[in-house]
């Protein structure tokens, strides 16, 4: 393997074993509020990633300086500015995007995963360890938001992808698929309770390839064990 | 002005001292011994809410007019939309009219009314309105109206309406918004400014009623607000 053993260990924890949303159980708000199509999850979970990152970065740079007591006000005076600044910088300059990502962008601030991640990550690591620990997490949500969105989207309106390309831009007219032709529309999972209903299945789905995985390990060791006796 | 050797030298030299000392300063250990200070901490404190407050606020000025500028194309994008470009040649951002359109409840106490001119004649209208009881909150809509009061088109320009039922009043999603082309107060009764479902003349969507019928509505009070002005309006 290229990497370290560090930076896989951060990997894995990002995207599988401590997911923002299956390990730690954080960002449900933004989470279920967007995640009606992919499309939707998608922008969220880039926009997160782009945030998460320089947070992490910014209060791993600045982690001597940051004193214990008062740690938590710098940590949301950093990530509201970051947050701002983006809104304000996307909306002048990527004024077509913010269009789309404008309303996830705002969302960002009370997403307590970035403050989760500053305080029991970044504010401890040094700062190549905290870049790379945002963007794992910041792709672990991603992945989570996009999978929710297109469970809920396939099984709302029969669609996957729906109008990625006033997202992405006209080339990714490819990734439009309507799933299921003539479907009438299951209206629940396009609500927010149809979000929880689904999220509990992707919750419950991944413990049992976890528990799939520590059983298959066990039946390694215990075969081992077997031949050498 | 000329700096003599001398002086440049001693200038270097105050640099490296400065340096120096900072570089000392920001060592972990020593960084370690200041934090528990509470003159340290209430210094960081403001200090970050000082570096904060400048960054967003030159950020925030610099930006200002930028996106003053997007926003006014945005404007003229949605304006195109709904008055074919045969029918102006001004700048119809320049030439606006406010009228007070409190009691036809389309959002707004004032509503600005873009002005299109062809050759110096009105030749249409154009103003933004509100459904402010949609589905699950407010529909932006934007409409073009010519000067006998036929509508040249409509657009939704946001909305909270659910994905996949009720954003089909969406150009974007169908052409049910393109039906209200042509229409006006003269050429189509008023019990039939409703959809199907309330005996009117427009389709309801299946899995959204309520959507569709409060557009409908709300396109009818923003032509009786037009034509409650159409003569201070096409003839300024």
């Amino acid at each position: 393997m290229f990497l370290s053993e560090t930076y896989r260990k951060i990997a894995s924890d990002g995207i599988w074993n401590n997911n923002i949303v299956f390990g730690q159980n954080l960002a449900l708000c933004p989470l279920l509020a967007v995640t009606g199509t992919a499309t939707n999850g998608l922008g969220m979970g880039l926009a997160t990633l782009v945030v998460i990152i320089a947070s992490n970065g910014l209060i791993s740079v600045a982690r001597h300086l940051i004193p214990s007591e008062i740690r938590i006000p710098i940590f949301v005076l950093l990530i509201a500015s970051l947050v701002t600044l983006v809104d304000i910088l996307m909306n002048a300059w990527a004024h077509e995007l913010y269009k789309v990502l404008g309303l996830f962008i705002a969302l960002i601030v009370t997403n307590c995963a970035l403050l989760g991640r500053a305080e029991a990550f970044a504010s401890k690591q040094p700062v190549k360890h905290a870049l790379w620990d945002g963007l794992m997490m910041g792709l672990g949500f991603t992945l989570v938001l996009v999978a929710l969105g297109a469970a809920r989207e396939i099984i709302a309106s029969g669609t996957l992808f729906a109008n990625a390309s006033l997202l992405l831009g006209e080339s990714f007219r490819f990734l439009e698929v309507t799933v299921i032709p003539h479907y009438k529309g299951f209206l629940l999972m396009a609500l927010p309770p149809g979000g929880f209903i689904m999220l509990a299945f992707i919750i419950v789905g991944k413990r049992l390839i976890d528990q799939k995985l520590v059983q298959s390990k066990v039946q390694a060791v215990v075969l081992s064990q077997a031949i050498t006796e | 002005m000329k700096l003599d050797p001398a002086t440049l030298e001693r200038l270097k030299q105050k640099i490296a001292v400065y340096r120096e000392f900072l570089k000392n300063w920001l060592e972990p250990s020593n960084l370690a011994q200041l934090r528990p200070k509470l003159e340290f901490q209430t210094g960081v404190l403001a200090g970050f809410a000082l570096i904060a407050s400048v960054l967003l606020g030159v950020t925030n000025c610099s930006t200002e007019g930028t996106i003053q500028r997007r926003l006014d194309e945005d404007l003229i994008k949605s304006l195109e939309e709904v008055v074919p470009s045969a029918l102006y040649d001004n700048d119809m951002l320049l030439d606006t009219v406010n009228i007070p359109s409190a009691e036809y409840n389309i959002g707004a106490n004032e509503t600005t009314v873009y002005i299109a001119k062809k050759s110096g004649n009105v030749s249409a209208v154009c103003f933004k309105f509100i459904a402010p009881d949609g589905y699950s909150g407010a529909i932006n809509m934007i409409m073009g109206i010519d000067r006998d009061g036929n509508i040249l088109g409509v657009r939704v320009l946001s909305h909270k309406e659910t994905p996949g039922l009720g954003d089909k009043i969406e150009v974007a999603k169908s052409d049910w918004i393109l039906n209200f082309v042509g229409r006006s107060l003269d050429n189509l009764a008023p019990a039939k400014w409703a959809v199907k479902k309330d005996g009117g003349e427009f389709d309801q969507f299946s899995g959204a009623t309520i959507t569709p019928r409060k557009s409908v509505q709300a396109i009818y009070r923003g032509l009786q607000l037009f034509k409650a002005h159409q003569a201070q309006l096409i003839n300024p």
